[in-house]
């Protein structure tokens, strides 16, 4: 059995990728800044480990990163990119949805597209509209592209090494504001979290709570504060967004007959619209409360800091609509 | 270095070369004047963006190219194609959206590929090839092969970022790629010149740090002969070259656009210097017969007609195919019609 280690998210992350390269010498990775360990430290000590050409320092050419790593991965290597901030891809999103999504069903399977495309995201220090962002759900609406969200350590290592060993363009979304979480991940070279199934994150019998990325962490201590309440809040971290796990959702909200669906990104046209409407459509007779979302304002998100945490999911909020869904 | 204008004068070329010059231009033309028609005719329903009067710059390039070679295009690619040594056969049943096309009827005329030929794919977004291109050559250096990727694109493409981008990423990482730009004179229906500032693509490239050269890219053993002395540079590491190659789109933008935008005189005058058409009167001063060319002709119009009867004739893809290899994980689900 695999021995553990605690480590923090960005570490496992960084073991991901190293432990990858050091497997397959056709992985690589590209982006701005990568040589000095990338602008987070995810990449720190690798250029001195795989050298310059496989940890590639580049120009601030978001969409030449993104084209150049789809024509890399087209002719057979498996290029990790690094975007930076999430909200840096949106330079790069021709190459992503019109070619890195369509280039094998386009060309009729001929090709395949290799690659993950790291998008740190989420709100992280008073970095204001332009580096706070939380975009998954333009991803998800994407034939052809697989989007993960993890939120635990262990799951950053294993979901990212699932993702350099799929051959589907992965949008990898880890959130800036969870470098620093450490947990118990296991140090197995081969250890794989596989791009699909949630992860029940607690058991409860009351609501189900479905969530993903740095939210999970509000949910738990939300779910701390509503057990006080006598409300017991099940907990499930999709961690995959695309696919999602309906199985393990269903069969929550059978148990439950409750569904409250959290994310940090704008609620209107959010991820959490087409889980609602989701379960809605196969599960209403069950239900006995609503369907509750709960995500951001519509507002772009501000630099100062009373502004910013306007726009925050907080324990408080969900405690609030659970309390809601319970009094129906 | 400055650029410099190569043409015929002066330039020998070996007979039997020329031959295969002209007949790979020959084929494209009849390739796309069939296309033409069964776009007109209906029978093709998507976009057909035509390569007549460019065909020099397709087959001079290829030919001194080896399979394991690669190249990317445009929307008007498919002289590339056949050029790089795609089945006309697959990409005629393509353009009809039949099953045995080359990317089994779901790309269409703008998204034909050939893997197997090294032809990396047409691209239907302007300037998008450039970055795909520059990615092939980084992952060739990456494996150590020895690989040159030749980009083809249009003097409209200049104008996009990706081609800056694509220029100074090349110029950095010394990869291993001809960048040709096809100027033929137009960006979809405006002029080019009308929207492009400064001194043109040459300019942009040489500010760039990248090689540039000119050449008249309605002399194809002008092409041949310039491409024959670039190709060996980049393999041995040279890093990227630009090419220019002056041309011109006889036809409008799309199979569909009679171009009246433009000077009928000059449109009349341009089809009086095309491609092969200067070809035909080369080979006939280095003593080809009459006949001889005239059996290139009828041979190349005949293969392009049966492709298309046989592409006319084939059948549709099964519709399970619109939900196949999209991806392996989270792909739809087939569900058959009752």
């Amino acid at each position: 059995m695999s021995t553990m280690s605690i480590i923090s998210y960005q570490e496992a992350g960084r073991q991901a990728v190293a432990e990858e390269m050091r497997r397959d010498k056709r992985v690589w990775a590209l982006g701005e800044d990568l040589g000095r360990g990338g602008v987070f430290g995810q990449y720190k000590g690798m250029v001195e480990e795989f050298g310059p050409e496989r940890i590639a320092d580049t120009p601030i050419s978001e969409a030449t990163i993104m084209g150049a790593a789809v024509g890399a991965a087209l002719v057979g290597t498996r290029p990790v990119v690094e975007m930076r901030f999430a909200d840096f891809a949106l330079c790069a999103v021709d190459e992503m949805v019109n070619q890195a999504a369509k280039a094998r069903f386009m060309f009729g399977g001929q090709a395949r597209v290799p690659m993950v495309i790291r998008q740190p995201s989420g709100m992280w220090r008073s970095s204001a509209a332009q580096h706070s962002q939380s975009l998954e759900a333009w991803y998800i609406h994407i034939p052809g592209l697989v989007v993960a969200a993890p939120y635990t350590p262990a799951d950053n290592k294993g979901l990212l090494k699932s993702a350099i060993r799929c051959d589907d363009p992965v949008i990898y979304i880890e959130h800036k504001s969870n470098w620093e979480l450490e947990g118990e991940v296991p140090d197995d070279d081969d250890y794989l979290v596989p791009l699909g199934p949630a992860r029940l994150a607690r058991e409860g019998s009351d609501i189900t709570l479905v969530t993903w990325s740095k939210m999970v962490g509000e949910a738990e201590q939300a779910a701390v504060l509503a057990a006080e309440q006598g409300i017991e809040i099940e907990i499930i971290d999709l961690r995959t967004l695309w696919p999602w796990d309906q199985d393990m959702v269903f069969s929550s909200v059978a148990k439950t007959k409750r569904l409250m669906v959290v994310h940090e990104a704008v609620q209107v046209g959010g991820f959490g619209a087409e889980i609602a409407a989701t379960v809605a459509e196969h599960m209403a007779h069950v239900l006995v409360a609503p369907i509750r979302r709960l995500g951001a304002p519509r507002a772009p998100i501000s630099y100062a800091k009373p502004l910013e945490d306007l726009l925050r999911i907080t324990p408080e909020k969900i405690v609030t609509v659970a309390q809601g869904q319970m009094t129906i | 270095m400055s650029s410099q204008a190569n043409n015929t004068d002066g330039h020998n070329i070996d007979r039997d070369r020329l031959v295969d010059l002209y007949r790979t231009m020959r084929r494209i033309r009849a390739f796309e004047e069939a296309a033409e028609k069964a776009s007109i005719s209906g029978q093709v329903g998507g976009a057909v963006h035509l390569s007549i009067g460019q065909e020099a710059v397709a087959a001079g390039v290829c030919a001194n190219l080896r399979r394991s070679d690669q190249i990317t295009t445009t929307h008007r690619g498919h002289g590339h194609c056949i050029a790089k040594g795609t089945d006309p056969g697959a990409m005629m049943l393509e353009l009809f959206g039949k099953e045995g096309g080359t990317c089994g009827g779901k790309g269409g005329s703008m998204h034909i590929a050939d893997f197997e030929v090294g032809m990396l794919g047409a691209n239907g977004v302007v300037a998008a090839g450039l970055p795909i291109a520059v990615g092939a050559a980084h992952g060739a250096k990456l494996m150590g092969e020895d690989r040159v990727i030749v980009c083809f694109f249009g003097d409209g493409a200049i104008n996009r970022g990706p081609f800056m981008e694509a220029l100074n990423w090349a110029t950095v990482f010394t990869l291993p790629v001809l960048f040709v730009c096809e100027q033929n004179g137009f960006a979809s229906t405006t002029h080019s010149d009308a929207v492009t500032g400064g001194d043109g693509a040459n300019a942009r490239a040489e500010s760039l740090g990248v090689e540039a050269h000119t050449v008249d890219g309605n002399d194809v053993a002008a092409v041949d002969g310039l491409v024959a002395d670039l190709i060996p540079r980049i393999r041995g590491g040279s890093g990227p070259i630009f090419l220019s190659a002056n041309t011109y789109r006889l036809k409008g933008h799309t199979s569909m656009d009679p171009a009246l935008y433009r000077d009928q005189d000059k449109v009349a005058a341009q089809w009086e210097v095309d491609p092969l058409i200067r070809a035909g009167s080369e080979l006939r001063r280095l003593g080809l017969a009459d006949s001889d060319l005239a059996a290139i002709d009828s041979a190349a119009t005949g293969e392009m007609d049966r492709v298309t009867e046989a592409a006319d004739a084939a059948d549709t893809p099964a519709l399970e195919h619109a939900f196949a290899d999209i991806q392996d994980i989270g792909a739809p689900v087939w569900e058959a019609q009752s």
